[in-house]
């Protein structure tokens, strides 16, 4: 049965309030803008847009008609106590209905917390601990066997020297690959040493090396009901890469062999959420997951693009709505990303620097 | 040899492949093929067809129609 919300909206308006993370919209961009545009879109509901930002000038602060106001957070190694203490005091404000963060490293702080913030009226649509850390890529290749999910062979490896038998395991080229990001492939020995050093100098310890996959990249889109239903799954391919690795351009695809995979990986983890799975095709069509993001990707408005807006259908069931599994898109469907110079002012920029507000 | 069903031409010679979000342009006599290759004709009929409308040495159509026909494998539009 459908909850009440607690809170109508701030001022007894039926605007559902809607707290946001990731408004970093620049060249490597977090999701958030992505976010919030797919929300504002559904003639389902209204709602009133809460930024959370890290850093005074993320774009997002800024788009006025993307959010209505933004107040900072702390960063995720203050720890829940203090996040907590913040999203209270801004609760007390804007009486948040949801929140929906969209940062990698923000997500164990806002999982820790969903009990909490549920207490006092807050409700989240994310995975549970379990199915967070299962996907983690120091875990990925174990995840996948116990599920028949095609991972590529990898070895965590602690020190430089065992990358002699890394090698002699996984064969060359490999992929060596941080904790947290970055990839390089090393053809020899001694380039797999000279990766290893410079991710270790970059994201600690310890390192991926990973089986190289020759092939086609593949981003699939897909949410999960919690329950093992897959609600929505994009498969996209970028058709422009920027040196960051990132889509610059994307494209819908028409392959069930994609939306299968990520049925599948919805199903047997019963993900809650949004997410992105990382695909590498090889010329045989052999799909293998190379990595999967426990939220929604920045190119995420091209699902509602394509007619299947997940972030809408995650509020809808994040608000105890039951909401159907879409069957239909729009393949073909192009995005193409662009730089804007957003002009602002100083005083803007000041009040958020100085108040952590804006 | 078939195009694979869900490639989608148009005839301006645009080929666009859903399944792996590929897009190619060809020139009237590919778009020509192409749409022979819709309606499923085999090659001895593509090159009798093409042959009978434009003055072109068969041989030389043969060899060009497999070159053709060998790419659009590659670009896995045909079946």
């Amino acid at each position: 049965m459908e909850k009440q919300l607690k809170y109508a909206g701030k001022s007894g308006s039926k605007k559902i309030v809607i707290a946001v993370t990731a408004l970093n919209a620049i060249d490597s961009p977090g999701p958030g803008v992505a976010v919030i545009r797919a929300i504002r879109e559904c003639p389902d509901f209204e709602v009133r847009i809460i930024g959370l930002a890290y850093e005074s000038l993320e774009p997002g602060l800024y788009m006025h008609d993307i959010v209505d106001k933004t107040y900072q957070i702390p960063y995720p190694s203050s720890g829940t106590d203090t996040l907590m203490g913040r999203l209270i005091h801004i609760h007390e404000i804007e009486h948040i209905d949801l929140i929906i963060p969209n940062f990698d490293a923000e997500l164990f702080n806002f999982i820790k917390l969903r009990d909490q913030l549920n207490d006092v009226g807050i409700r989240t649509f994310l995975p549970e601990l379990a199915q967070f850390e299962a996907r983690d890529k120091i875990k990925l290749y174990e995840f996948g066997k116990k599920h028949g999910l095609t991972i590529p062979r990898d070895k965590i490896i602690h020190q430089v020297k065992d990358l002699t038998e890394a090698g002699e395991k996984i064969g060359y080229p490999m992929v060596v690959k941080g904790k947290f990001y970055d990839a390089i492939v090393a053809n020899t020995l001694e380039q797999a040493q000279k990766a290893f050093y410079k991710i270790q100098a970059k994201w600690g310890l310890p390192i991926i090396v990973q089986e190289f996959i020759n092939g086609t990249e593949i981003n699939v889109a897909a949410l999960g009901d919690g329950e093992g239903n897959a609600i929505s799954v994009i498969p996209m391919r970028k058709l422009y890469i920027t040196d960051k690795g990132k889509a610059w351009a994307g494209i819908t695809l028409d392959d069930v062999s994609f939306i299968e995979l990520a049925r599948k990986f919805v199903k047997v983890t019963k993900w809650r959420g949004g997410c992105e799975l990382e695909i590498m095709q090889t010329a045989d069509g052999k799909p293998y997951i190379m990595e999967v993001n426990p939220r929604f990707p920045a190119w995420i408005y091209l699902t509602a693009a394509a007619g299947q807006n997940q972030p809408a259908a995650l509020v809808k069931m994040a608000l105890g709505k039951k909401v159907e599994p879409f069957t239909d898109y729009e393949v073909g469907k192009i995005f193409v990303r662009y730089a804007w110079d957003l002009i602002t002012d100083i005083r803007e920029f000041q009040k958020i620097s100085g108040t952590g507000e804006l | 040899m078939r195009l694979k069903k869900n490639i989608a031409t148009s005839e301006e010679g645009f080929i666009f492949n859903p399944g792996t979000g590929d897009s190619f342009s060809t020139n009237e006599i590919g778009t020509e093929i192409i749409a022979l290759l819709k309606d499923e004709k085999p090659q001895g009929k593509i090159i009798e067809s093409i042959c009978a409308k434009y003055d072109v040495d068969q041989n030389q159509f043969e060899k060009d129609l497999d070159d053709y026909l060998s790419q659009l494998k590659d670009y896995t539009i045909l079946e």
